[in-house]
């Protein structure tokens, strides 16, 4: 059949080239029965495991919605009152008690603003660190990088404010001050670390490798008990510094072991071709790395760098053992309050749900920046 | 400096006449200048820390030395996979201590990794549901920290299961109940010892067998169900020795004491708990390395076997696991160092690890904090190197395998 | 490279700011000269010490910080509260982050001498106790034998709990556990036939259970627990300073000195052993580097021993807690004060 036959040809019931309308497929190869039978009950194995997954969901769902929202007590003043309103489920009442406890720890009420004002300074300074073509990215970057300093002066005073003590930081605050610093502080030291390793000199690289490894190679309560127990003996005798700094040190050198391993990678990835097209233009090493290799290799450790974070974020917690009252460490002291024992469950959950969400948030955000860098190569 | 002017500079550095400046101009003695500086700054500073130490241990009129290992501990421990009583040294309890943080970082590491790569399997399965419920999964166990997760499971298991009274039973000889899982005490007879040596031959026979179905396989495509036969083998021939030799094992049955379960051997729910939260925990990133080191292969793979007829199993199974491994493994490794330090939370429960040991009781019992810390530290560092050696050497075996 | 030397400057910047060095001076020019006493407590015990809702350190413990503060520095509200766990108390008040341990520590003779502290004197005379079901129908400790029991760790609670059982011959299945809400835990969910720890802990513990009454304290008392503030070895005036703090609120109780009263007491009382205590005659202060008014301001800051005791553990409150050997010697208990003279 030749084209002209077709277009001549129109009363037929035959349509023009392009004017047939799109037919519906096969009403058994889609819509939604179509979908269930196919990715649900696909196979024998499929429907077992759908089964399966059906019915956890239907004993678990139910129970724990009840224990958590339509059981439970939401005021009160104590467990007591609690349970008088609501026997079987969780008693929100004592978090909601001891809120601002949770979140400020110790800090003195009238000065909290200073720790508001931080996080939110954190948020600005984060903007620049998170997206990658703002416009005065550069300039912006310099406020992010004076951010610990700006944190640190109005969370401790001086010139001005008035001075808090350290031992008044606890709860979330702590967890968040733990973490952040950690990650400023590793940044950096895990650059260098992770350099030193692919060193030439051969010292240096033994050295670096000696330091990554028994980093991860000792769990992290043991580096908080030594920062607790320890440190303090190693400055000299009469001398003392301040238990939170002691922290900040031991969690940043612990992510700074991390780190190294991330940027490593980062720098294993970037092809032999940039190494040697540095080398050739007659860059000096450290020229080559700031130029050449590190922009790049940080562009694909971000991911890892944010996983890192987390990682290190949810450690904090861990400070509990050594007597700081974190975000948990407060709900723990809290229930030594006759008033509201037994409610360490409901603590937990708080916690979780907390951490969970924090951390899925920052999970979600580095896979979106691993995708990103996908589709960039 | 221009390239030129530099390599003018270099040239130049014959003729200075400072010795030391010229030494610095060149590129290798520099960098030994450079690596004898940082060693003596580090010395400098382990001297200095080490004095500061010395110095303020006799200020409290303390010092330093082991010698406590040796006093008696005077405390008892739940978990003892050596003898041990309070009147052993703080040593035994050390070495008691590290062996329940190894039994619990073996069985952790096993079961993570099974689990694990189960869950990343499934949440790259074609089961829409199974997939995303394994991803809410994943991602609710990896984004809680993980000692949440050990008092949780461990209030689950402590809550949940009945009281020894009232114990779940299989058969009137294994326990369940809150106290943990008791199992009949085993007394072996005359002859058992056959049983063990046809068990020893099953292994050997296994290993020739699969050796032989390998190298059939490679030459004819004939396929045998290597599994299937090879725990045949396992577990009939040595059943069959020990049916032949008169079953020579009888089991002596846990009975009810006035508060728990007598004789028998039990697992505590610290154990499980701790075991079943380190798997959980570890098992959720585990999942997500074998997901991104199967998606990492190229689809070219799958479409190509399953061109040649094989079976979603079998593709996963022989072409793309042994190739998503060489990816899979160096991350796996940091997974199983972090199960292992993670068990240093066991104190949170009161399973007695080495932490709760010697770097807990005895260090407060003896006040040797420096000296406990050293020891609890040395020995985690140990452990990671041993994990960390073996998977090395693992992952070289897999490398082989590249061709 | 800029990057770095900038963190290491920061690192150091903020050492340097928040780390004052201690200085070689005595404990009580070190606290006058910060004028904050550093106060070492427990992160959490009911009744002893434990935060309220907003973020204010109570309990017997808190309260003698209390009183010590306002002997040396005049005001019972400038403490900083160090919470310690039982691992890093020592170390805490070793390496003079702390200047007093007020957390129910136990005095013995290895803690006394090898690990160089010094006990001032006993607040609290506890023992270590057992807390059971009343369905397990055991009437005696001797009965245990092969039970699992809860230990609250951290103390000495372990090493007198493997005395007792060795020394009755008797095996059992410990269960060591940190906290007490957690150790409280699984004692409920019968994870544990006993629940071990002070006496007063127990006491506190079964306060709060539901069923409060289905339980039972056992009689017998395994050890013996002498509580009290912990100094440093060899800073003589300073384990005075807070010796005689102690000793001027049980005095205070001796001679009826309340929070309310001292200062008319110390006007209008015709025995000169209040006189003297509360710095109306004499000047016993000057002896110890402090003003004459110190005792009178420690009973005012948080009342006497009576007031403090029955405020946070009395039988009162929940804790619940009767004086037993805690009450005065006039009334048949151990709490003695030698004479201000």
């Amino acid at each position: 059949m030749s084209p002209s036959e077709t277009t001549s040809v129109p009363g037929d019931g035959g349509y023009l080239p392009g004017t047939h309308p799109d037919l519906k497929p096969p009403s058994n190869v889609h819509g939604p029965v179509h979908w269930v039978k196919v990715n649900l009950f696909g196979s024998l194995t499929n429907t077992v495991l759908t089964l399966l997954v059906a019915y956890l969901l239907y004993t678990i769902i139910p129970q724990l919605a009840d224990w958590m929202f339509f059981n439970a007590a939401f005021e009160g003043e104590s467990r007591k009152a609690c349970r008088a309103v609501a026997p079987d489920g969780a008693c929100w009442a004592f978090i909601g008690n001891r809120l601002p406890l949770f979140i400020y720890g110790f800090y003195p009420e009238p000065e909290r603003w200073r720790v508001d004002l931080s996080f939110l300074l954190l948020i600005l300074a984060l903007v620049p660190v998170l997206y990658d073509n703002m416009p005065h990215r550069g300039k912006a970057l310099v406020y992010s990088c004076l951010y610990p300093l700006i944190a640190a002066f109005f969370l401790v005073g001086g010139i001005g404010l008035e001075r808090v003590s350290t031992d008044q930081f606890g709860g979330l605050m702590l967890n968040v001050i733990i973490g952040v610093t950690g990650i400023a502080f590793s940044l950096p030291i895990g650059i260098v670390l992770a350099l030193g390793r692919q060193s030439q000199l051969p010292i240096v690289r033994i050295l670096c490798i000696g330091f990554i490894e028994f980093i991860r190679g000792v769990p992290l309560i043991t580096l908080f008990f030594v920062a607790a127990v320890m440190l303090s003996y190693f400055v000299p005798p009469g001398t003392s510094f301040d238990l939170l700094v002691r922290i900040l040190i031991m969690g940043t050198l612990f992510a700074s072991g991390y780190m190294a391993e991330v940027i490593r990678g980062g720098l294993q990835a970037i092809p032999r071709g940039q190494y040697e097209a540095a080398d050739a233009m007659g860059l000096t090493y450290w020229k080559s790395m700031r130029l050449i290799i590190l922009p790049q290799a940080m562009k694909i450790s971000i991911p890892g760098v944010v996983n890192t974070f987390i990682g290190l974020y949810k450690d904090t917690t861990l400070v509990i053992v050594i007597g700081r009252l974190d975000i948990l460490g407060i709900g723990n002291s809290s229930l030594a309050d006759t008033k509201w024992q037994g409610l360490s469950t409901e603590v937990y959950v708080f916690v979780a749900i907390f951490f969970f969400v924090s951390c899925f948030a920052m999970s979600r955000y580095s896979l979106w920046l691993e995708k990103k860098l996908h589709t960039g190569h | 400096m221009t390239t030129a002017e530099k390599l003018a500079g270099e040239t130049r550095d014959a003729g200075e006449p400072n010795i030391l400046l010229r030494l610095w101009r060149n590129k290798d003695t520099r960098s030994v200048i450079l690596q004898i500086l940082t060693v003596a700054l580090l010395f400098a500073f382990l001297a200095y820390i080490v004095n500061n130490a010395i110095l303020n241990l006799a200020a409290l009129g303390k010092t330093f030395s082991f010698d406590f290992l040796d006093l008696p501990a005077s405390y008892d421990i739940n978990q003892t996979l050596i003898s041990y009583t309070s009147q052993s040294t703080h040593f035994r309890a050390m070495l008691v201590g590290l062996l329940n943080t190894a039994l619990v970082a073996f069985f952790g590491v096993i079961t993570a990794t099974i689990l694990g790569f189960l869950l990343g399997i499934i949440r790259l399965s074609d089961n829409w549901i199974a997939s995303r419920i394994v991803y809410c999964f994943i991602e609710i166990v990896r984004n809680v920290p993980v000692l949440l997760h050990i008092l949780f499971i461990h209030g689950i298991i402590v809550h949940v299961l009945p009281s020894p009274k009232k114990a779940l039973d299989l058969g009137d000889s294994i326990f369940l109940s809150n106290r943990g899982l008791t199992i009949p005490d085993p007394v072996f007879g005359d002859g058992f010892s056959y049983t063990v040596i046809a068990f020893f031959v099953a292994i050997g026979a296994v290993i020739y067998f699969r050796l032989w179905a390998k190298k059939v396989r490679e030459s004819t495509g004939k396929i045998y169900p290597v599994f299937l036969i090879s725990t045949g083998i396992l577990i009939g021939l040595p059943l069959l020795v020990f049916v032949v030799t008169g079953s020579p094992l009888s089991w002596l049955v846990p009975e009810l004491g006035r508060f728990n379960l007598k004789g028998g051997i039990t697992m505590i729910p610290e154990f499980l708990a701790l075991w079943l939260a380190l798997s959980l925990y570890t098992s959720a990133f585990i999942a997500e390395i074998v997901r991104a080191g199967i998606n990492a292969i190229n689809k070219g793979q799958w479409e190509a076997s399953q061109a040649v007829g094989m079976k979603r199993n079998r593709v996963l199974q022989l072409v793309i696991i042994p190739q998503a491994l060489r990816i899979i493994i160096p991350p796996l490794t940091s997974q199983y160092l972090n199960l292992t330090k993670n068990s240093s939370l066991a104190i949170a429960i009161g399973y007695m690890d080495i932490v709760a040991t010697i770097g807990g009781i005895t260090m407060m019992q003896t006040g040797k904090e420096m000296e406990t810390m050293i020891l609890v530290m040395a020995i985690y560092l140990s452990f990671s190197l041993l994990i960390s050696a073996f998977m090395n050497w693992y992952n070289k075996r897999m490398k082989l395998v590249e061709r | 490279m800029n990057k770095v030397s900038f963190a290491l400057a920061a690192v150091a910047a903020a050492a340097l700011t928040l780390g004052a060095p201690a200085a070689k001076a005595g404990t009580l020019e070190d606290v006058k000269k910060r004028g904050v006493l550093n106060c070492i407590v427990n992160t959490g015990l009911p009744g002893f010490s434990y935060t309220d809702k907003s973020g204010r350190w109570k309990g017997f413990d808190a309260d003698m910080c209390r009183s010590v503060a306002a002997a040396v520095l005049g005001d019972g509200e400038k403490v900083k509260f160090i919470p310690a766990t039982g691992k890093t108390r020592f170390t805490l008040l070793n390496s003079k982050e702390g200047d007093v341990l007020i957390r129910n520590t136990t005095w013995t003779f290895v803690r006394d001498v090898d690990v160089k502290l010094n006990y001032v004197h006993t607040t609290y005379y506890d023992g270590q106790g057992f807390l059971i079901r009343k369905s397990k129908g055991v009437k005696s400790a001797k009965e245990l034998g092969g039970a699992t029991i809860c230990i609250q760790t951290g103390t000495t609670t372990e090493l007198n709990l493997a005395d007792y059982f060795r020394a009755n011959n008797m095996k059992y299945k410990p269960v060591p556990i940190e906290s007490n809400e957690e150790a409280r835990k699984n004692y409920l969910a019968d994870r544990c036939d006993v629940y071990t720890t002070d006496a007063s802990g127990l006491a506190a513990t079964r306060a709060t259970f539901d069923d409060a009454d289905k339980h039972i304290v056992l009689p017998e008392i395994i050890s013996k627990e002498p509580l009290g503030p912990v100094v440093r070895h060899g800073d003589d005036q300073w384990a005075d300073i807070v010796r005689w703090t102690i000793y001027a609120l049980i005095a205070g109780e001796e001679h009826g000195i309340t929070a309310a009263n001292a200062d008319k007491m110390a006007s209008s009382s015709n025995n000169p052993n209040v006189k003297r205590l509360l710095g109306s005659e004499g000047d016993l202060g000057k002896m110890i580097g402090l003003d004459k008014q110190w005792a009178r301001r420690a009973i005012q800051a948080q009342g006497n021993y009576e007031e403090i005791f029955e405020r946070n553990v009395g039988l009162k409150t929940p804790v619940g807690l009767a004086r037993g050997l805690n009450a005065h010697y006039l009334d048949g208990g151990l709490q003695y004060s030698p004479p201000f003279r």
